[in-house]
C-alpha cells in the first residue's frame, strides 16, 4: 500500500466527510442541550485562533450548530490584537528614509490612527515588500547591504520562533542592516485576561493548534484547574472543529474540565522544545499593548538583551504611541468575545474588507472579515 | 462604490476593485454597446461577419515558471478569450515592452514558446510592436496580445442567456497556475510538482460546441471561479449554486493553498473555463470536453437557480452553506 505523505495525512478528504460530519453534528446537538441545561440555557465556546474563525466560516458550519451552542471569536488574530499605537509605529518605520519594509501580507491594510496603512505608505514611495518567510527578509538584507531591511514581527507563539530564528541567523551572519519589530503576544496570559474578567461567560476554549504545536499543553493547565473551564487543542479541518466542540461539550456535561488534545497529529503534549529554546534565547517576556485591552504586564515578548540590537523600534528611535482605536468600532469587544461582528453598527456598512475601519475586518483571519466574506 | 484617488494594486486583481475601475473610468469614457457586456471578448460586426475581438496585457514575475512562461500565457489567454465567445481564433498581435538589459536568450525562449502555443491553437501572430524602456521603468518584459476570430453563424454565447436549471461545468483542476507562479516567485519550494495549466482551449471548446445547449462560457483567470460566477450571476440574475466537493482541485494545489492561506476558488488559472449548459446537454458536453487533453477532468460543479437575490452559494463538504463574494482586492498570504 502506498504510504500517505504528511500533507495527505493532514488534509485527507476524510476530514471533510459529509456523513461523518452529520453524525458528529447530531451528537453535538444532543450534548449541547444537556450542556446548556448546566450553563444557563446557552453554551458559549470561544475559538481563540483566527484560523479557526476562518475555518468555521468557510465550512458554513455555523448554521448547522444547535441554537444552544454559540462559537465566539477570541483574541487570536495577530493583526487584530495589535494595538493602534503599535500599528502607528509600524507606519513610522515605513517612513524611515531608504528602508525596506518586509511583512506578511496581512499587515498591509491595517490602518493607523491617521488613516494610513502600509499600502498607502507604498503609494507614497515607501519600499514595502510582502514576504512569505522572515528568512527571505534576512536574505534581502544580505543582498542589499546599503539598505536597512526591517521585518514587521507581530503574532503569537507561532510566529515568534520563526522570526526569532531569522534574527538569530542575521546575528550569526553579522548583518548590521537587518532588524525586526517584536510586537508579540502570548496566548496563555490572554486567556487569563479573559477569564479574570467578571463578565466572562465562556464555557470552553477551542485552543489554537499552531500555537500549541510550539508551547504544548502544560501552559493551559491553569484554565482547567484554576478557572474550571474546559480546553481542547483543535485542528483546522471541519471535522477537527466538530470533534473539538464535541470534546468540549463532553467536558461541560461531565463537569470535569481538563486540557485535551484533538490535534494530536500535530501537537505533542510537550510542544516543540527546540522552537521554545530559540524563542527564550532571542526574546524575553514583557508587557504588551493589546487592542481594546491596553498594556498588560507579562503578556508579550520583546528582544532579549543579547538581541536588543535587532529591535527596529529601538534602532530607529520610534516613539511609543498610545493612539485611540477608531470610533464606533467594536473590534475590541469582538476580540473579547463580548460581541459578534453583526452587533457592530459599522459592520457591512462603513466597514467592509475594501474599506475597513477596524482590523477584524482587515485581516484574513479577522472575525468580521470571516462573517462578511462568508455571509455567516 | 468607493471613490478612489489613486490606482491601487488591488485594481489589477481581477476582482471587485478591478470591476469598479473598469466601470468608473473606462466604461464611463469609452461607453458603447460592444463594450458594455464586459465579457472576455467583444463582438463586432464587419461586412456581415461577426467577429470576436479581445486584448490582454501580461505582467508576471518570474517570466518563466513550471509549466509555462509569460509568452505561452499571453498567447493562450487571448486565444481562450476569443474561444469562450464561440469564435474561431484567426490572428493575433503581440506587443512587447522590454526593459533595457533584458537577456536576449530569455526573450528568444519566450518567443519560441509563443510560437509553439500559437501553432497548437492554429493561429498566427501576424503583427507586433516593440518598445524598450530604460532600466527600472519596467519589470523585464510586458507583453500585450490582441486577437480576432470569426463567430460562426447561429452561435450566441453570452452570460445573460443563462437559464434556471442550467448546469455549471468546470473544465479541470483549479488553482494550479496561481500556485505555480507564487511558488516560483517566492521560491517557496512547495512539493507536488504543481505546474501552470496555461493552454490554448479553442480545440476543446470547438468540440463542446458541436452540441446544442451551451449557453455561455467564461475563461477562469484572475479572480478565480468565485469571481467569474459572481459576474455571470449578475449578468443573468440567477444564483450560482456550487458543491464544494465537486470543484476539482488537485491535492497538491489544495495543500499549497491551505499552507499559504489562499482559497482555490479565487486563485488564477490560465487553461480552465466555466461552461453553462442546459441540463439535457450536460452529458454530451462533458463527454466532448473530456475527449480533449485539456478537459480530461471536466466536471459538473453546480447549477443555476432562480432566487430573489442572485448570489453565488457554496454548499460545503460537510453539508453547510456559505456565500462566495467576488475577490475583494489582492489575495494576500497570511501570517500564520
Amino acid at each position: 500500500m502506498k504510504t500517505a505523505t504528511p500533507a495527505e495525512r493532514f488534509s485527507s478528504p476524510l476530514w471533510r466527510d459529509r456523513a461523518l460530519a452529520a453524525s458528529a453534528l447530531s451528537e453535538i446537538e444532543r450534548l449541547a442541550d444537556v450542556a446548556a441545561a448546566k450553563t444557563g440555557g446557552q453554551v458559549n465556546f470561544m475559538e481563540v485562533c483566527g484560523t479557526h474563525t476562518m475555518a468555521i466560516a468557510a465550512s458554513g458550519m455555523r448554521r448547522l450548530f444547535p441554537k444552544t451552542l454559540r462559537m465566539l471569536s477570541g483574541p487570536g488574530c495577530p493583526v487584530c490584537v495589535t494595538s493602534q499605537g503599535d500599528i502607528d509605529r509600524v507606519l513610522a518605520l515605513a517612513a524611515v528614509p531608504g528602508a525596506i519594509i518586509t511583512t506578511f501580507g496581512d499587515m498591509l491594510k491595517v490602518k493607523g490612527s491617521k488613516g494610513l496603512d502600509l499600502n498607502s505608505m507604498r503609494e507614497r514611495g515607501a519600499d514595502v515588500r510582502v514576504v512569505y518567510s522572515p528568512l527571505d527578509a534576512v536574505a534581502l538584507a544580505a543582498a542589499e547591504p546599503a539598505r536597512q531591511v526591517i521585518f514587521i514581527g507581530v503574532g503569537f507563539e507561532t510566529t515568534a520562533p520563526v522570526i526569532g530564528g531569522a534574527v538569530a541567523r542575521a546575528k550569526k551572519a553579522g548583518l548590521k542592516n537587518f532588524s525586526s519589530t517584536a510586537f508579540f503576544k502570548l496566548v496563555p496570559p490572554a486567556l487569563e485576561l479573559l477569564l479574570s474578567d467578571p463578565e466572562n461567560r465562556i464555557h470552553g476554549f477551542m485552543l489554537p493548534g499552531h500555537v500549541s504545536a510550539i508551547i504544548g499543553l502544560e501552559p493551559y493547565r491553569f484554565v482547567a484547574e484554576k478557572y474550571r473551564v474546559p480546553c481542547v487543542v483543535t485542528g483546522f479541518e471541519p471535522l477537527d472543529i466538530l470533534a473539538g466542540i464535541d470534546m468540549l461539550l463532553k467536558q461541560v456535561v461531565a463537569g470535569k474540565p481538563s486540557v485535551e488534545d484533538e490535534y494530536f497529529r500535530a501537537v505533542r503534549a510537550g510542544g516543540n522544545p527546540a522552537a521554545r529554546k530559540l524563542m527564550e534565547e532571542v526574546f524575553s517576556v514583557c508587557a504588551a499593548s493589546w487592542r481594546a485591552i491596553g498594556t498588560v504586564d507579562a503578556t508579550g515578548l520583546e528582544f532579549s538583551k543579547a538581541y536588543a540590537a535587532f529591535d527596529a523600534v529601538k534602532r530607529f528611535r520610534i516613539p511609543y504611541s498610545d493612539a485611540p482605536e477608531p470610533k464606533g468600532c467594536l473590534c475590541g469587544k469582538i476580540l473579547l468575545g463580548k460581541a459578534l461582528p453583526p452587533d457592530c453598527p459599522l459592520f457591512g456598512k462603513t466597514c467592509t474588507p475594501s474599506s475597513a475601519v477596524g482590523p477584524c475586518m482587515v485581516s484574513s483571519e479577522g472575525a468580521c472579515a470571516a462573517w462578511f466574506k462568508y455571509g455567516d | 462604490m468607493v471613490d478612489f484617488k489613486k490606482v491601487l494594486l488591488g485594481h489589477g486583481s481581477g476582482g471587485r476593485l478591478s470591476r469598479e475601475l473598469v466601470e468608473q473610468v473606462f466604461l464611463k469614457s469609452f461607453s458603447n454597446p460592444a463594450l458594455a457586456p464586459l465579457e472576455d471578448a467583444a463582438e463586432v460586426t464587419l461586412g456581415g461577419a461577426r467577429l470576436a475581438f479581445t486584448t490582454d496585457s501580461y505582467v508576471v514575475t518570474p517570466v518563466e515558471f513550471p509549466g509555462a512562461d509569460i509568452g505561452r500565457v499571453a498567447v493562450c489567454g487571448t486565444v481562450n478569450d476569443l474561444a469562450v465567445k464561440g469564435a474561431r481564433p484567426a490572428a493575433l498581435s503581440a506587443g512587447f515592452i522590454l526593459e533595457e538589459g533584458f537577456p536576449a536568450d530569455v526573450l528568444k525562449r519566450i518567443t519560441a514558446s509563443m510560437k509553439r502555443a500559437a501553432d497548437e491553437a492554429g493561429v498566427s501572430i501576424v503583427t507586433g510592436d516593440t518598445k524598450v524602456v530604460e532600466k527600472g521603468h519596467a519589470d523585464g518584459i510586458f507583453i500585450n496580445t490582441s486577437g480576432i476570430g470569426l463567430i460562426p453563424k447561429g452561435r450566441r454565447l453570452t452570460s445573460s442567456v443563462v437559464r434556471h436549471g442550467d448546469v455549471i461545468i468546470v473544465s479541470g483542476n483549479l488553482a494550479d497556475h496561481g500556485v505555480a507562479v507564487m511558488n516560483a516567485r517566492s521560491k517557496l519550494g512547495l512539493e507536488g510538482g504543481i505546474k501552470s495549466d496555461a493552454a490554448p482551449l479553442n480545440r476543446m471548446i470547438e468540440g463542446a460546441l458541436r452540441h446544442c445547449g451551451v449557453r455561455a462560457m467564461r475563461d477562469i483567470t484572475r479572480g478565480g471561479l468565485a469571481t467569474v460566477l459572481n459576474e455571470v450571476a449578475g449578468a443573468c440574475g440567477l444564483t450560482a449554486e456550487v458543491e464544494e466537493d465537486l470543484v476539482p482541485v488537485s491535492p497538491a494545489a489544495r495543500n499549497a493553498c491551505a499552507l499559504l492561506g489562499l482559497d482555490p476558488m479565487y486563485v488564477a488559472n490560465e487553461g480552465k473555463i466555466a461552461l453553462f449548459a442546459a441540463p439535457e446537454a450536460a452529458g454530451k458536453v462533458l463527454k466532448a470536453l473530456r475527449a480533449d487533453k485539456y478537459g480530461r477532468n471536466a466536471v459538473v460543479v453546480g447549477r443555476m437557480v432562480r432566487e430573489k437575490k442572485p448570489q453565488v452559494r457554496l454548499k460545503t463538504s460537510i453539508g453547510g452553506a456559505r456565500i462566495m463574494l467576488m475577490l475583494e482586492g489582492e489575495q494576500l498570504p497570511r501570517i500564520c
